[in-house]
């Protein structure tokens, strides 16, 4: 494991120099916005010298819906209609982080089983999260069968998501004070069956896609995160623990029930695109394994709501938050002030795209061939709704 | 607060004249510094006190006060604790030093600031050019004295359909017999 104490002050973040373009050497190619998948709704302008990339710049807006300014205008609980579109593949984290700070703020504390629920529904998330990366990371480096698989299955587990809050995509089920209601009859039987065929499933992902020479050949020293850039590019999750540095917030900084978990921080040392990939595979496992030991180990009865104010006319004491959360890919955090009155003062979503994407993406992409950029734009694991808010 | 961090305050107290200082949860704790100190101090933060993770720079706008507070949220990952760094700055002045050679990722929030709130960080790379918002050039539209409402009428209309502005119109979902009236 490699321990990070200080700072790196040697790197140097300053700006590259302007390409000479009127010198007829270098070419102009933009990567997006055409495919509203992960890599295509946001933008890089590339320029090329031959096939290889020499300057990268990110761009971003074209799903800018001013989420925090539309929040300002809305009471509290009309706002659970606005957060949950924030990470499309990861509504649920969104839900969480702002009905936690809305408790926190207001003094109350969902009931344990509530607790149990929350986590087993994040977990849920990462997993299908997970599965839609998996077949993303795939697909870019033109192997098509594994994404047929994975994106397929995550459907099962929207299955369990529809049954389980009435929506697939969309949920609103963590609201503050707990969760809207109970887990329906006979789920876990139901969260087994689809846990083992994922588990089997996950074995042939394995052996088809991360066994293939054309995925390692092309994934293997692609996009290296250094231990060393990681703090000053305030680098989190995956990307940082495949880098080999041991972080996770649910372990270092537990929130839900997780400290009541056995699991470990699974952390690689090789840095590049295919460690940050078959890290990732590691964690969908473990995530399957957290979401047995809720099922396993969650109270079978108990209150899902604490005692609320009447929603409507909420109106929470003046104060100032920040709460986070490890997503699929690190450190996901709302920071909230308010201010006395039905209307929150001011919301800030920090989610990990924000320097993924642009201060990463683009020290990452110089020196990549341009076959190459889709594949490194999957393994940074984007979401550009969450940079633009 | 842990130990450590409160001797660590105590001294941020004597050597910058941190103000308000307030624990927000067991983990978080947020102060004020004066702009004239907020570089050196943030500085100091990261290299002598391990918060070497910059979490985000944001900023609420105290219309009724006339200024901006910045916020400078900082981690520390030995003790898992966190400081959350207010910077008060006039609200029309709004000119801040730029931490970009502290972190690789400032000078994209500082570039986000200067676009949604018209703060101007001298030296910031790449400071005016566009991010979320192409070809802008009405006032930064995440200040409180932006009005969405009226900017999406004046600009593009609404034809054949009406809306609502969310505040009243659900008063008046509430209070249908007093027309919206609360009280």
């Amino acid at each position: 494991m490699t321990q990070l104490t200080g700072h790196s002050a040697s790197l140097d973040f300053s700006q590259p120099e302007p390409v000479d373009m009127s010198s007829g050497k270098y070419v102009k190619l933009w990567q997006g916005p055409q495919h509203p998948g992960i890599t295509g709704n946001m933008s890089l302008e590339l320029t090329l010298d031959g096939d290889e990339i020499i300057e990268c710049k990110t761009h971003v807006g074209y799903l800018h819906r001013a989420f925090e300014k539309l929040m300002e205008g809305r009471n509290y609980i009309q706002n659970f209609t606005v957060v949950c579109r924030i990470a499309v593949p990861e509504p649920a984290f969104n839900e969480y982080l702002y009905a936690e700070g809305l408790e926190q703020l207001s003094g109350i504390e969902a009931p344990e089983r509530a607790q149990w629920i929350r986590t087993l529904n994040l977990e849920m998330m990462r997993l299908a999260s997970f599965m839609m990366w998996i077949g993303g990371q795939s697909g870019a480096f033109g192997l098509y069968t594994v994404p047929n698989w994975t994106i397929a299955y995550r459907d099962y587990v929207l299955d369990l998501f529809e049954e389980m809050t009435g929506g697939r995509i969309y949920h609103m089920y963590m609201v503050p004070g707990g969760v809207r209601f109970d887990l329906p009859k006979d789920f876990d039987k139901r969260v087994k069956e689809v846990m083992d065929g994922a588990e089997k499933l996950l074995d042939q992902v394995e052996r088809v896609m991360y066994n293939n020479v054309v995925f390692k050949a092309r994934s293997k020293g692609l996009g290296i995160i250094t231990p060393e850039m990681v703090d000053p590019y305030g680098i989190v999750g995956p990307n940082a623990r495949a880098s080999g540095i041991k972080r996770d917030l649910r372990k270092d900084e537990p929130y839900l029930v997780y400290d009541q978990l056995d699991f470990d921080i699974i952390s690689g040392t090789g840095a590049d695109a295919y460690e940050r990939a078959y890290l990732r595979l590691q964690e969908t496992r473990q995530c399957i394994s957290l979401i047995r030991q809720c099922m396993d180990r969650m109270p079978r009865s108990g209150p899902l709501q604490a005692e609320m104010p009447n929603v409507l006319h909420w109106k929470i004491p003046p104060g100032e938050t920040y709460v986070k959360a490890e997503c699929t890919r690190g450190e996901y955090g709302y920071f909230m002030v308010t201010d006395g009155t039905e209307y929150i003062r001011r919301v800030f979503v920090r989610g990990p795209s924000y320097t993924h994407a642009i201060a990463v993406m683009e020290k990452l992409a110089v020196g990549t061939n341009i076959a190459d950029i889709a594949g490194l734009m999957v393994s940074l694991h984007t979401y550009p709704p969450e940079i633009e808010r | 607060m842990g130990n450590l961090t409160s001797a660590l305050l105590e001294r941020l107290e004597r050597d910058f004249d941190i103000t308000d200082i307030t624990e927000r949860h067991e983990r978080l704790t947020t102060f004020k510094v004066t702009r004239d100190h907020a570089e050196t101090l943030i500085r100091e933060l990261r290299d002598r006190e391990k918060y070497t993770h910059l979490n985000f720079i944001t900023c609420i706008d105290y219309i009724e006060d006339g200024v901006f507070s910045l916020v400078y949220m900082l981690q520390n990952y030995v003790t898992h604790t966190m400081l959350g760094v207010h910077v008060d700055i006039d609200r029309d002045k709004a000119e801040m030093t730029s931490i970009h050679t502290l972190w690789a990722q400032a000078w994209t929030y500082q570039r986000e600031l200067r676009e949604m709130y018209g703060i101007n960080f001298p030296g910031s790379p790449r400071l005016h050019e566009d991010f979320m918002l192409e070809g802008w050039d009405d006032m930064p539209p995440m200040r409180r004295d932006f009005d969405t409402a009226a900017y999406s009428t004046e600009h593009f209309g609404h034809v054949d359909r009406e809306s609502e502005e969310p505040r009243q119109y659900m008063k008046v979902q509430f209070y249908p017999n007093r027309g919206g009236d609360e009280e």
